[in-house]
C-alpha cells in the first residue's frame, strides 16, 4: 500500500485547558488535495499549523515523507523548505517588493545565486498572473494580488506539499476567484495540498477528499460529492446546512 | 517615552450591550512623559513651536546688538562647548543603540538567563538617576577603571540610555505582527535570519521617531556631564560666568542655544514621523 506523504497519528494539542485537537489521524497521499472544513474552533487551522510545526503537538506524531516533524531531533528547517504555507492574512513582507518577497527565501535559505532567484521570481509572478507587479510593494496590491504573491513566494522554495490556511477568508468576493484559479492550477499540476477552506466550488473542482472536523476530531471524511450529498453524520449535515 | 508604539494593547469594546460602538464613550487618553515632538498639524504662524524657535533666534541676535559688552564675548566663548556637547551626545547615542538592541533582543529572548540579565539591566538602570550614575562611574569606578571625564560621561550616558532604548526596541519588535515571523519560519528561514531580514527592517521604521526623541533627550541630558570636567556648552557658560560674574547673561545664552537645538531637532523628528506614517501604512 502506498504510504502517505503526510501522516498524522493520534495528534493531540492543548492550549492550557482548551483541547484544540483530541486525537486526529489523517493521511495525505502524494498528489492528493485534501480540504479540511469545520466550524471555527474545531481545530482545523491548528492541525495545519502542526504539520510544519508552527504549533507543537502535545502528543502524537506527524510525519512528512520520512521525517518525523514532531521529533525533537527533527531538522525542522529542512522540512519547512519542502512544505510551503499560505496564510489567511497573506503575511507578505511589507518592506520588500513582490519579487523580493519571492526571491528572499531561495536566496538565503537555498543559497541560490541572485540572478536565478530573480529569474524564478519573475517566472512565478507570471505564473500567478502578476508579471507586471514585480516592483510593487504589498501595500500597493489588492488582497487577491497579495495572496497570489504569497502563493508564488511559497512555490519559490519548490515545496512538495502546500498548506493553505483559509487562503480566501480575508478576501472580498470578487478577488476569491483569482486566488482559487491559481490553486486549481496547482492542484492540476499534481501538487499535494492540504487546504483549510469552506470554498465548496474549489472542493468540487479540485479536492480528492474532504475532511469534516468538529471539536478537535475528524468526524468524517469522503470524496467531496459524496460528503456534500450524503453525509453520514448528523453533525456534518448540520454544518453543511449552514454553509451550503 | 514610546507612546508612538502604542504600548497599551487596544481593548476591543465590550461585545455585550446593544449600543453601537460609536455611541460608547471613548476614553482615548494618551498619557506620556511629554513628547518633545511638536504636533505638525498646527499650520498657523503663531504656533507654539514658531514662537519658541524664532523667538529664541531673535533673542540670540538682538541681545548682542543691544548690549554687545557681555553678550558678544559670551557668544565668542560658549559655543566652543558645542563640540563636547555633540561629541558626547553622538557617541553615546551610537553605543546606546547597540546596547538597546541587545537589551531589547534579550528582553524578548526565550532563553531564561538572557532574558533575566536584560530585564535586570533595564530595571536597575532605569531605577537610578542619571546624575547618580554619572557620579558612580566617574568618582566611584573612575579610579578603578582609569577613566577620564569624557570617557566616563560617554559610558554612563550610553549605559543609561541603552536601557531606555532597550524598551523601545522591545516594543518595536513586538509591534510587528506575529504572522511575519511565522511566514519567515514557514519558508525555512532560521530565527536569526528572520530577525535580521524580516523583523528588524520593519522595526527600524517604527522606532525611528522614539529614537529621535531619545536623541533630543540625550542632547539635553548631556549638560549633566559638565560636572565631570567635560568642557561642554553648560560648562563653558559656567566658566565664563564665574570669572565675570555675568550669571544672568551667560546662562541666558546657554539656555537659548539648547532651546534652539532641541526645537530644531524636534521639528526634524516630527517631520520624519509624518513621512513614515504616510509611507509606511501596513495593510497586513
Amino acid at each position: 500500500m502506498d504510504k502517505g506523504i503526510i501522516r498524522i497519528k493520534d495528534a493531540r494539542k492543548h492550549f492550557g485547558p482548551v483541547q484544540a485537537l483530541r486525537g486526529v489521524d489523517l493521511e495525505v497521499s502524494k498528489g492528493e488535495v485534501v480540504l479540511v472544513i469545520g466550524p471555527s474552533g474545531s481545530g482545523k487551522s491548528t492541525l495545519l499549523r502542526c504539520v510544519n510545526r508552527l504549533e507543537h503537538l502535545t502528543s502524537g506524531e506527524i510525519w512528512v515523507e520520512d521525517d518525523c516533524v514532531t521529533s525533537p531531533h527533527a531538522n525542522i528547517r529542512k522540512i519547512r523548505e519542502e512544505v510551503g504555507m499560505v496564510f489567511q492574512s497573506f503575511n507578505l513582507f511589507p518592506h520588500l517588493s513582490a519579487a523580493q518577497n519571492i526571491a528572499l527565501a531561495p536566496l538565503i535559505v537555498l543559497k541560490e545565486d541572485r540572478a536565478s532567484a530573480q529569474k524564478s521570481a519573475r517566472d512565478l509572478l507570471a505564473r500567478v498572473g502578476l508579471a507586471d507587479k514585480e516592483y510593487s510593494y504589498p501595500e500597493q496590491l489588492s488582497g487577491g494580488q497579495q495572496q497570489r504573491v504569497a502563493i508564488a513566494r511559497a512555490l519559490a522554495m519548490r515545496p512538495k506539499i502546500m498548506l493553505f490556511d483559509e487562503p480566501t477568508s480575508a478576501l472580498d468576493p470578487e478577488m476569491i476567484k483569482e486566488v482559487l484559479d491559481v490553486m486549481l492550477d496547482l492542484a492540476k499540476d499534481g501538487m499535494t495540498m492540504m487546504v483549510v477552506s469552506h470554498e465548496m466550488g474549489f472542493a468540487r473542482a479540485a479536492a480528492d477528499k474532504v475532511v469534516f472536523m468538529d471539536e478537535g476530531q475528524i468526524i468524517e471524511s469522503a470524496a467531496p460529492d459524496e460528503l456534500f450529498a450524503h453525509p453520514k453524520e448528523e453533525r456534518t449535515q448540520r454544518f453543511l446546512d449552514h454553509i451550503l | 517615552m514610546s507612546d508612538f508604539l502604542k504600548l497599551g494593547k487596544r481593548k476591543a469594546p465590550p461585545a455585550s450591550g446593544s449600543a453601537a460602538p460609536s455611541a460608547l464613550p471613548r476614553f482615548n487618553i494618551n498619557v506620556t512623559d511629554g513628547t518633545l515632538i511638536p504636533s505638525t498639524g498646527d499650520k498657523s504662524i503663531l504656533s507654539a513651536w514658531n514662537i519658541s524657535f524664532f523667538g529664541a533666534i531673535v533673542a540670540i541676535v538682538i541681545l548682542p546688538v543691544l548690549s554687545p559688552k557681555p553678550y558678544l564675548e559670551i557668544l565668542a566663548i560658549v559655543p566652543s562647548g558645542l563640540v563636547a556637547t555633540f561629541g558626547v551626545t553622538i557617541v553615546s547615542i551610537l553605543f546606546a543603540l547597540v546596547l538597546g538592541l541587545l537589551a531589547g533582543l534579550g528582553r524578548i529572548a526565550k532563553t531564561k538567563p538572557i532574558n533575566l540579565i536584560a530585564t535586570v539591566y533595564v530595571e536597575v538602570i532605569r531605577g537610578i538617576p542619571l546624575l547618580v550614575q554619572l557620579f558612580y562611574i566617574y568618582y566611584a569606578l573612575g579610579p578603578l577603571l582609569h577613566l577620564k571625564g569624557p570617557a566616563s560621561a560617554v559610558m554612563a550616558m550610553s549605559i543609561c540610555y541603552g536601557a531606555y532604548m532597550g524598551e523601545i526596541f522591545r516594543a518595536g519588535i513586538q509591534s510587528i505582527p506575529k504572522g511575519q515571523m511565522e511566514a519567515a519560519l514557514a519558508l525555512g528561514m532560521s530565527r536569526t535570519q528572520a530577525l535580521w531580514r524580516i523583523i528588524l527592517p520593519q522595526t527600524v521604521k517604527v522606532i525611528l521617531p522614539p529614537i529621535g526623541n531619545e536623541f533630543i533627550a540625550l542632547l539635553k541630558d548631556s549638560s549633566l556631564v559638565s560636572i565631570l570636567a567635560v568642557a561642554d556648552l553648560l560648562r563653558r557658560g559656567r566658566e565664563y560666568a564665574s570669572t565675570t560674574f555675568n550669571y544672568l547673561q551667560s546662562f541666558t545664552i546657554v539656555a537659548l542655544i539648547y532651546l534652539i537645538m532641541t526645537l530644531f531637532f524636534s521639528r526634524l523628528v516630527g517631520l520624519m514621523e509624518t513621512r513614515l506614517r504616510n509611507h509606511g501604512q501596513r495593510h497586513n
